[in-house]
């Protein structure tokens, strides 16, 4: 689809059903992508010893790409396989699940569930059988209560209950800090406070020094604010402070050099908080404010004309009780 | 007997819900959202004749929401001495009534904003008053999906916390002028379509029904509300100070009541 607009349907209009949770899902028919469509459209790329992401699709979720647009991956460690990010549909994470057993016969052990986001959580079902630990944040359990079965709607809405897959809850709640060991490597896990989202968690490879701060870090693809603007740009000191070097964004190449990344991430939420305080401080409403505020960075990101707007929604609640 | 709003949700509720929701839809031609409007016109203004006009009042809406939940709404109303009071009808909302506002002397209504729920593709209806009964419409159709059952994204603790708290903030008054205004209010305005997230039982309505803004003596306005205003509802407005405290008494359909009084902008300065 393009920056501007939804899918044609039938009637040739343009639509674009819905914006929930930071996400907008496009509607059109029930067609889904191939086995061999997937493997025309995706491949795992090694981004470290033993660490496989595929790139999602910069794009929105539709009926074709069955939410196949966030960096999913995994990581083979000596006694278990640790899924990084499940996927945005059963469809994807069963894919996901098939490019694993390409490689490695080693069990899954572990499937992260980074934060409440459907196109990060609705993978999970696909590991189900597999009984592994479920890793989330201490907050992720009420955000999926309230949340998950309004996304499982909207995303059987796109492309059907088949694809869709159910909401799967983690088993294993981060409070603050965590670490699962895989043998040869371990994980340290961070819970985070509301930032992108209330239950945003990120995790760091003791083996390659890799960060993966999931959500919490956006790269090519605009951010969509849903948590707390003024709790992001804190817990992006916290994700500078680890010291990494490089890091597996959410969105975006699968393997970025930290410092730059963060810097960019910083430059658009500080503009949306600053231009949003000061459109609040000069009485200028919501309405008008959607349209001002953050223009500059408009040439930086993609999608941008589809989140920004409701970014600036977000952040205008949020500080307008300041 | 003219049905009060209250009448009208509960009629609403009970009689237009059930075969319009399923009838609503985005695909839906002029006629058949002409027939639906009709059908909910009647239900709250019974056979008098509506009107339509462009210079009484205007609707201003995105024509795509960027959030559901929160869509703000403009009308604009700039004969004061015609307006008695105005209401707005979200068509294919699950209770299309969403608000009426009735001015006293010390309003301006030039400009008038609030933030709504929308629930559906739908048209909305801005119908006001004159002083002689008569009634105009003027019409906005906007696309937006979801509103009314979005989750809010934390506790109903947590969005219960703080309720009734409000803020006034006053834009700069010069004397003799019309002073624009904001109201907020601390209020989930639970539509009875969300899901609780420990109970998994639908929320139930809880929603600011009844709110008096007073300069000094005069009324600016009361405005009788519903589930379909946005949670911790902002109302932008205009009124003519007298330098006597500006005075808000709210309640909603659960009890609450709260009542705040604010110091008036100077109009000396």
């Amino acid at each position: 689809m393009t920056a501007s607009s939804g899918h044609p349907t039938r009637s040739g209009l343009t639509r674009r059903q819905s914006l929930f949770g930071g996400l907008c899902l496009c509607c059109l028919g029930t067609a889904g992508l191939s086995p061999r469509a997937y493997a025309e459209t995706f491949t795992m790329d090694e981004v470290g010893p033993g660490i496989f992401i595929r790139k999602g699709l910069i794009a929105d979720a539709d009926a074709q790409n069955l939410d196949a647009i966030a960096n999913i991956g995994f990581i083979v460690g000596e006694n278990g396989v640790l899924v990084t990010e499940s996927g945005g549909s059963l469809a994807d994470g069963q894919w996901l699940r098939s490019e694993i057993a390409k490689r490695t016969d080693k069990p899954i052990t572990h499937v992260v569930l980074t934060h409440v986001h459907p196109d990060h959580a609705f993978g999970a079902g696909a590991f189900v059988a597999d009984k592994p630990v479920f890793v989330g944040h201490a907050k992720l359990k009420e955000a999926l209560d309230a949340r998950g079965e309004f996304y499982r709607k909207r995303l059987i809405d796109l492309f059907g209950e088949e694809k869709t897959g159910p909401v799967v809850y983690p088993t294993m709640a981060v409070a603050d800090t965590a670490e699962i060991d895989l043998g040869d490597r371990t994980l340290v896990f961070t819970a985070h406070g509301p930032a992108h989202t209330t239950s945003d968690l990120s995790m760091r490879d003791s083996k390659s020094g890799l960060l993966f701060p999931a959500d919490l870090l956006f790269v090519e693809r605009i951010p969509s604010l849903d948590g707390s603007l003024k709790g992001w740009l804190k817990e992006l000191e916290r994700i500078k402070a680890t010291g990494a070097a490089q890091a597996v964004p959410g969105h975006g190449p699968v393997r970025v050099e930290l410092a730059p990344a963060v810097a960019d991430l910083t430059a658009y939420l500080t503009a949306l908080r600053d231009e949003t305080k000061a459109a609040i401080a000069k009485d200028v409403p919501i309405d008008k404010a959607v349209g001002l505020v953050a223009q500059g960075q408009q040439d930086k990101w993609k999608l941008f004309e589809h989140y920004n707007r409701r970014n600036v929604t977000v952040a205008y609640q949020e500080l307008e009780w300041d | 007997m003219r049905p009060t709003l209250a009448f009208t949700l509960a009629f609403s509720a009970a009689t237009l819900f059930a075969p319009l929701a399923h009838a609503a839809g985005a695909s839906d031609t002029d006629q058949e959202r002409n027939a639906r409007w009709q059908e909910i016109a009647k239900s709250i203004f019974g056979d008098k004749t509506i009107e339509s006009t462009d210079t009484l009042v205007k609707i201003e809406a995105p024509k795509r929401a960027e959030d559901a939940a929160l869509v703000p709404i403009t009308l604009s109303m700039p004969d004061r001495e015609k307006i008695k009071s105005v209401s707005l009808i979200i068509d294919d909302n699950p209770a299309p009534y969403a608000a009426k506002f009735e001015f006293g002397p010390a309003a301006d209504t030039r400009e008038l904003k609030l933030r709504v729920r929308v629930n559906n593709y739908t048209d909305m209806h801005a119908v006001v008053e004159t002083p002689d009964g008569k009634l105009y419409e003027a019409k906005q159709f906007v696309k937006a999906s979801g509103g009314c059952s979005a989750p809010m994204g934390m506790s109903d603790e947590e969005a219960m916390k703080g309720m009734g708290d409000m803020r006034m903030k006053f834009a700069e008054a010069q004397p003799g002028k019309p002073v624009e205004a904001t109201l907020m209010i601390r209020h989930p305005n639970f539509s009875g379509m969300q899901m609780n997230q420990v109970t998994r039982d639908f929320t139930p309505a809880r929603y600011i029904d009844k709110v008096t803004v007073s300069a000094g003596d005069e009324t600016v306005f009361t405005m009788t509300g519903d589930i379909s205003i946005a949670s911790n509802p902002v109302i932008n407005f205009g009124f003519k100070p007298d330098g006597k405290a500006i005075k808000v008494a709210a309640s909603d359909n659960q009890g609450g009541r709260w009542s705040h009084s604010f110091n008036a902008p100077s109009p000396t300065n």
